[in-house]
C-alpha cells in the first residue's frame, strides 16, 4: 500500500550550512550538507558529540535558521516561510520524540497527546489520543501527570503524542538517551512498530551504533560534514 | 479542550505546584490593602461627611436673598431627599422697654435635617447652675419662640415671658444651648431666636428691602445629594447659591482632603510594591515556562495561539487573586471599623461595592501590565530549545517589556489619587527613579566588580556573581529600592502629617472667639482673664472695609457675576488688620513681609482671596473704611493654615496705617469645658462682645485626626506586608540559578559555609545598593509630595540615609539567607540531574 510513495523524497537538503559567530571568528557547525530522505525510509544520523547532528535535526525541522542552503520538506522550501507558517507545517507533517521527553507538566498523559491535535483543530482528538495511549500500553495511565510517570512511561506518552497527528516524518533526537538500557530497548521497539504501522518516515539522531543499525540507512557526520 | 481550558489547566497546575506563590501573594496583598482602604475610606468619608453636615443642619443648603422658587424643593423630593426650609433675618425683639437686635430663624417641620438642637431643660433656668442639656424633639410650637442665652440674659427673660417680635407676640418656651448651623459664618452672628415659620406672616417682618436669607435645607443619600447639587448648579440665579459643608468650613475641608489623599497614597504604595514584586516574580515564571512554550512551538503552535493561551491564563489568575484580595480587604476593613468603633460616634454606613470593583480592576491591570509583556516574549522562544536547553530568550530583560506596566500604573495613580497633579508627580518620580537607579546600579556594579580583585574571598565571589547576573542584579536592586523607597516615603510623610496635624490642633487649641472688642475694653478684658487665670490671648485689631478699587479702577460686585464666591467678597466688608510680624501659621508665598517701622502704604493678602478677586503682587487696592478711602500696594501674598482655628485675616497692613480708623479687636482662646461659667460671666460683663464657640468644630476635627492617624497605621501594615512580598520575590527570582550554582560549587568541593558567605556578600551589596537608592528617592519624593501636595512643612531627615541603607542591607541579607537555605542543602547530584 505504501509502494507508490517509495523513492519519492519527502525531505532533501541542498548545501545546508550553519555558521555561528563566536566573538572574533566564525565557527562552522554544518557545511554543505546535501541529503535526501525518501518516504517510508528509516534513516539514522550518527556522529560523535559535537559533530553537528542536533543542529542538523533542528534545521530539518525548521526549528533553526541556516546560514545558507535549503531544506525542502514535502515539496515546500521551509525557509521561505515565516516562523509561524513553519510552526503550522510542523504541526501538520512532523512528529518529534525528544531525549528529555518534553511533556507539558501541567497536562495529563491524554491531554499531552491531544495537544498537537488541538493546536491544528483536529476533530475527535480525544478518541485518537485514547487509541494511541492504549497502543503504547498506557490505557490505565491516561489521567496521570508526567511527574507521576516513570521515564519509560513518559517517553511512551511522547511517542503517542508524536504519532497523534499521523505525521509523514518522525524526527527522534536520542530517544533513549535518558533511559536505562532495558527500557531503552522497549522504547525503540515501540517506536519502530508504530513507524511501520503508520508508514511514517523516520529520521533518528543518535550516537549509538547498535541503535543506528536498526535503520535502513546511516548518515554519518563528522566535524559538520557528511562522511560518505 | 479549548485554549481557555488549556490555560486554566496550566494555571491550576502551576498554582498547586507553588509556581505562582510570589505573584499571587503580591497581588493579594496589594489588592487587600487597596480594598481595605477603599472600603474603609468609603465608610468613613460617608460618616464624616454626615457628621460634618450636622454643623450645617443639612447635607446641602440652597441660599437666596429672594424667596426660593418651588422647583428646588420639588426636585429634591423627586430625588428622594428630605427638605426643610429656614428663613433668617435680623430684627428687634423687645421685652417691655428692653430691645435687642437679634438674628431670627424661622424654621419648618423637620429642621434640622442633620444634627440636633440642644435645649437646657426647663427646670434649670438659672444660668449659673450647670444646665441639664437635652436634644429637642421638634421645632418651636406655633406661637412660641426658643432663644439663646444672650437673648435670655440681655432681655432679662424667664421661661413663659411674652416678647414682641415685629407685629406679633410670642412666648419664650426654651433656652437653646446649641444649634447645628450655629458656628457657620460666625463673624456676623448676634443673639439668636428660633421661631416656627407658621408665625412669620403675622410678624409682618418680611417686607421688600428687608435683609432676608431664604434657605432650603436638603439631606439624603450621598448620590441623590450629589445629583441635586449638580442639577441645582445649572439653575442658580445671581441671588442664589449652594453651600455644602466643604464650602462652609475651610478647616474641615482641608483636613478631609488631606486625609483622603494620604490614605489613597498609602494604599497606592502597596500597589507599587506589588508591581515591583510582580516584575521580579515574572522573571522566574518566564524561565520556567520556556520549555513548555518551546515544545508547543515545535508541535506547531503559532505565536497567536501562545498569546491567547497566556492572556487567558493571566486574566484568570488576576481575577482569582484579586477576588481573594477583595475578600481579605473586606474582612480587614470590618476589623478596622470595629477597632475604631469607640472613636466614631455614629454607626458607619455600609460601604459601597465600588472599592471591590476597583480592586479587581487594579489587580488585572497590575498583572496584565507587569506580567504579561515579559511572558509574551515567550511567544518568540526559539523552538530549537527543545533540542538545545541552553537557548533562552534574547530579550528576557528588556525594559521595554515593563513600559506597558508603567503606563498602566501611571494611569492607575492618576485615577486613584483623583488628582492629576499628585498622580503625575508620583509617576514622574517613579519613572525617573527607575531610570536613575538602573543607570546608577549598572555603573556601581561595573565599578565594584573592577575592584573585586582587591577584595577577599567571599566578597570576590559575591561581586563576581552580581556581575555575572548584572541585568537581574540591577532589576533586583531597582525593585527592592523602589519598594523600600515607597515604605520610607510613607513613613516620612505619615510621621510629618500626623505631627503636623496634632501640632495644628493641640488639645488646648482656641475654641472660643471674641469678636467686637472695643479699644477701651482691652484693659478690663485683660483683668477679667487674669481673674480666671487664663493667659492673656493676643488681641488682633480689626477694621472693616469694602474693596472699591483695584489699581485705581472701580470694582463692583457686578464685575464678578460669573464667580458668586468672588462677588460675595466684593459685596461684603473685608476684615483688615495690622501687624508688624508675620503670624506663625502664615507663610509668604510671593513677595516679602515688610520691615519693622515701615511707613509705606503696603499690604499682605491671603493667596486664596487674591486668586478669587484676581489681584497679584504689585496691585494697588483701595478700601472704603467708614466712608474714608484707604489705598495700599500688595507687597506679599500669604498662605494661611485655616485648620489651626487661630485668628487670621485676608488682608494685613503694617501698623500705623489704619490706626485712625474705628477699630475693634478680635481674639481666640481656649476655655476648658469645665469653665463654661466664665463665658456666661464674660457675656454679662461685656454685653457688646460677641462670643463664638467653635468647640464643636474643633472636637470634630480632632476626632477626625485621631481616626485617620489610626487608619493610616493600619493601612501601613499592608504596605509593610507588600514590602516583604517584594523581598521574597527578589530572592525567589534567582532561586533556580542559585540551586544550580550551589550544586556545581559543592560538586567541586566547596563547603556550605564558603558558599553561604559568598552569597551573604552578594546580598549585602544588593541590599546596600537598594537601600541607597531608596534613601535618595525617598528624600526627593518625600520633599515633593510633602511640599506640593500635602502642604506640609517638610524637614529633611539625614537619618533616612542611614535607616534606608541599614534596613536594605539587613532586610535583604536576612531574607536572602533564609530564602537560600534550601538551595544550600539540596543534594548536588539530584540538582544537577534535574537540570541536565
Amino acid at each position: 500500500m505504501l509502494d507508490h510513495l517509495v523513492k519519492q523524497p519527502i525531505l532533501w537538503t541542498q548545501a545546508l550550512t550553519k555558521q555561528v559567530n563566536t566573538g572574533d571568528k566564525q565557527l562552522t557547525i554544518l557545511q554543505d550538507i546535501d541529503l535526501q530522505v525518501n518516504a517510508g525510509e528509516a534513516v539514522a544520523i550518527i556522529g560523535a558529540s559535537g559533530s553537528g547532528k542536533s543542529t542538523l535535526l533542528g534545521l530539518l525541522a525548521g526549528l533553526d535558521l541556516p546560514t545558507s542552503g535549503k531544506v525542502q520538506l514535502d515539496d515546500i522550501d521551509i525557509f521561505t516561510l515565516d516562523e509561524d507558517s513553519r510552526a503550522a507545517l510542523r504541526g501538520k507533517i512532523l512528529g518529534f520524540v525528544f531525549q528529555s521527553f518534553q511533556l507539558l507538566p501541567a497536562l495529563t498523559a491524554i491531554e499531552n497527546v491531544m495537544l498537537p491535535l488541538e493546536l491544528t483543530a483536529a476533530s475527535n482528538a480525544e478518541a485518537t489520543a485514547r487509541r494511541l495511549l492504549d497502543r503504547v500500553g498506557l490505557a490505565l495511565r491516561l489521567h496521570h501527570y508526567p511527574k507521576q510517570l516513570s521515564g519509560g512511561e513518559q517517553q511512551r506518552v511522547a511517542i503517542a503524542r508524536a504519532f497523534a497527528t499521523d505525521p509523514k516524518l518522525l524526527l527522534a533526537d536520542e530517544p533513549t538517551g535518558n533511559l536505562d538500557s532495558a527500557t531503552g530497548i522497549q522504547i525503540i521497539e515501540l517506536m519502530f512498530e508504530l513507524n511501520r504501522e503508520h508508514g511514517t518516515t523516520l529520521v533518528l539522531v543518535t550516537h549509538d551504533e547498535t541503535l543506528s543499525q536498526r535503520c535502513s540507512r546511516q548518515i554519518r557526520l563528522a566535524d559538520g560534514k557528511l562522511v560518505k | 479542550m479549548s485554549y481557555f481550558k488549556l490555560s486554566f489547566r496550566m494555571l491550576r497546575r502551576d498554582w498547586r505546584a507553588g509556581e505562582l506563590n510570589v505573584l499571587v501573594l503580591a497581588l493579594i496583598i496589594a489588592i487587600s490593602g487597596l480594598t481595605t482602604v477603599g472600603f474603609f475610606a468609603d465608610r468613613v468619608e460617608m460618616a464624616l461627611a454626615r457628621e460634618s453636615n450636622q454643623l450645617l443642619g443639612a447635607d446641602l443648603l440652597v441660599i437666596s436673598s429672594q424667596p426660593l422658587p418651588e422647583h428646588y424643593a420639588d426636585k429634591a423630593s423627586q430625588l428622594g431627599l428630605t427638605v426643610s426650609s429656614m428663613t433668617k433675618f435680623p430684627s428687634m425683639v423687645s421685652n417691655g422697654d428692653n430691645n435687642l437686635l437679634t438674628e431670627i430663624k424661622a424654621v419648618t417641620e423637620g429642621y434640622p435635617l442633620r444634627g440636633r438642637v440642644h435645649l437646657a431643660s426647663r427646670s434649670s433656668r438659672n444660668l449659673m447652675s450647670q444646665p441639664q442639656i437635652q436634644a429637642a424633639t421638634g421645632i418651636p410650637q406655633p406661637g412660641t419662640i426658643w432663644v439663646d442665652e444672650k437673648v435670655m440674659t440681655r432681655l432679662d427673660l424667664k421661661g413663659g415671658d411674652v416678647v414682641d417680635v415685629g407685629a406679633t407676640q410670642l412666648t419664650v418656651t426654651e433656652l437653646v444651648v446649641r444649634e447645628p448651623d450655629h458656628s457657620v459664618g460666625f463673624i456676623n452672628m448676634g443673639p439668636r431666636v428660633m421661631m416656627n415659620a407658621v408665625d412669620l406672616p403675622e410678624t409682618e417682618l418680611i417686607q421688600q428691602g428687608s435683609r432676608i436669607s431664604y434657605n432650603l435645607l436638603v439631606a439624603g443619600e450621598v448620590k441623590g445629594v450629589q445629583q441635586f447639587r449638580d442639577w441645582a448648579k445649572t439653575q442658580l440665579t445671581k441671588t442664589q447659591r449652594i453651600e455644602g459643608i466643604r464650602d462652609a468650613r475651610p478647616e474641615i475641608k482641608a483636613a478631609l482632603e488631606r486625609a483622603e489623599k494620604f490614605l489613597s497614597l498609602a494604599a497606592l504604595a502597596s500597589v507599587v510594591l506589588a508591581a515591583a514584586a510582580i516584575a521580579l516574580a515574572v522573571r522566574r515564571f518566564t524561565q520556567r515556562h520556556l520549555d513548555g512554550c518551546a515544545v508547543m512551538r515545535s508541535l506547531g503552535a503559532s505565536q497567536q495561539q501562545l498569546f491567547r493561551l497566556y492572556l487567558y491564563y493571566f486574566i484568570a489568575l488576576g481575577i482569582i487573586a484579586s477576588s481573594i484580595g477583595c475578600l481579605i480587604g473586606f474582612a480587614a476593613q470590618e476589623i478596622l471599623t470595629h477597632w475604631l468603633t469607640g472613636l466614631v460616634d455614629t454607626a458607619l454606613p455600609w460601604p459601597t461595592w465600588l472599592p471591590a470593583l476597583h480592586g479587581l480592576l487594579v489587580g488585572l491591570v497590575l498583572l496584565v501590565g507587569f506580567a504579561l509583556p515579559p511572558v509574551l516574549n515567550l511567544r518568540s522562544v526559539p523552538a530549537l530549545r527543545v533540542l538545545r536547553r541552553d537557548i533562552g530568550l534574547s530579550n528576557a530583560h528588556s525594559m521595554a517589556g515593563y513600559l506597558l506596566g508603567l503606563a498602566a500604573l501611571s494611569l492607575l495613580f492618576i485615577w486613584k489619587a483623583q488628582d492629576l497633579k499628585l498622580g503625575l508627580y508620583i509617576v514622574a518620580g517613579f519613572i525617573s527613579a527607575i531610570a536613575i537607579f538602573s543607570g546608577l546600579g549598572w555603573l556601581l556594579i561595573k565599578v565594584l566588580s573592577s575592584l573585586r580583585h582587591q577584595a577577599g574571598g567571599a566578597w570576590r565571589y559575591g561581586l563576581a556573581s552580581i556581575r555575572r547576573r548584572a541585568a537581574s542584579s540591577v532589576l533586583q536592586a531597582v525593585a527592592l529600592g523602589l519598594g523600600l523607597m515607597a515604605l520610607l516615603v510613607l513613613t516620612l510623610i505619615q510621621d510629618d502629617l500626623i505631627k503636623d496635624w496634632h501640632a495644628s490642633l493641640p488639645p488646648d487649641a482656641p475654641n472660643h472667639f471674641l469678636v467686637n472688642i472695643q479699644a477701651d475694653q482691652l484693659e478690663p478684658l485683660e483683668e477679667f482673664f487674669q481673674q480666671y487665670a487664663i493667659a492673656h490671648p493676643p488681641m488682633f485689631p480689626m477694621v472693616r472695609g469694602r474693596l472699591i478699587k483695584i489699581n485705581g479702577k472701580n470694582v463692583s460686585p457686578e464685575d464678578y457675576t460669573d464667580d458668586p464666591h468672588a462677588e460675595r467678597h466684593i459685596r461684603r466688608e473685608f476684615n483688615l488688620s495690622w501687624a508688624d510680624r508675620l503670624a506663625l501659621d502664615n507663610q509668604i508665598v510671593q513677595g516679602s513681609w515688610w520691615k519693622e517701622d515701615t511707613r509705606e502704604a503696603v499690604l499682605s493678602i491671603e493667596e486664596g482671596i487674591a486668586k478669587t478677586i484676581g489681584v497679584k503682587l504689585g496691585d494697588e487696592l483701595t478700601y472704603d473704611v467708614a466712608g474714608s478711602h484707604f489705598s495700599a500696594r500688595i507687597t506679599s501674598v500669604r498662605k494661611v493654615d485655616w485648620d489651626t482655628f487661630r485668628v487670621n485675616f485676608f488682608v494685613v497692613v503694617p501698623p500705623g496705617l489704619l490706626e485712625n480708623f474705628p477699630a475693634s479687636y478680635i481674639t481666640s482662646f481656649y476655655v476648658p469645658p469645665t469653665e463654661v461659667d466664665m463665658i456666661h460671666e464674660l457675656v454679662r460683663t461685656f454685653p457688646n462682645i460677641l462670643v463664638v464657640d467653635v468647640a464643636v468644630v474643633i472636637n470634630q476635627v480632632q476626632q477626625m485626626i485621631r481616626q485617620v492617624s489610626q487608619a493610616i497605621e493600619f493601612v501601613f501594615l499592608f504596605t509593610m506586608l507588600a514590602g516583604f512580598a517584594v523581598l521574597y520575590a527578589a530572592i525567589a527570582s534567582t532561586q533556580d540559578e542559585r540551586i544550580y550554582e550551589a550544586a556545581i560549587f559543592r560538586a567541586l568541593g566547596a563547603r556550605r559555609e564558603q558558599l553561604s558567605r559568598a552569597w551573604a556578600a552578594e546580598f549585602v551589596i544588593l541590599g546596600g545598593l537598594s537601600g541607597l537608592f531608596a534613601s535618595a528617592g525617598a528624600s526627593a519624593l518625600g520633599y515633593v509630595i510633602g511640599k506640593h501636595i500635602l502642604h506640609l512643612d517638610y524637614t529633611f531627615n539625614p537619618w533616612i540615609w542611614l535607616i534606608g541603607t541599614v534596613v536594605g542591607v539587613i532586610g535583604v541579607l536576612l531574607a536572602g539567607l533564609l530564602g537560600t537555605r534550601s538551595a544550600l542543602s539540596s543534594p548536588p547530584l539530584l540538582t544537577l540531574r534535574k537540570v541536565g
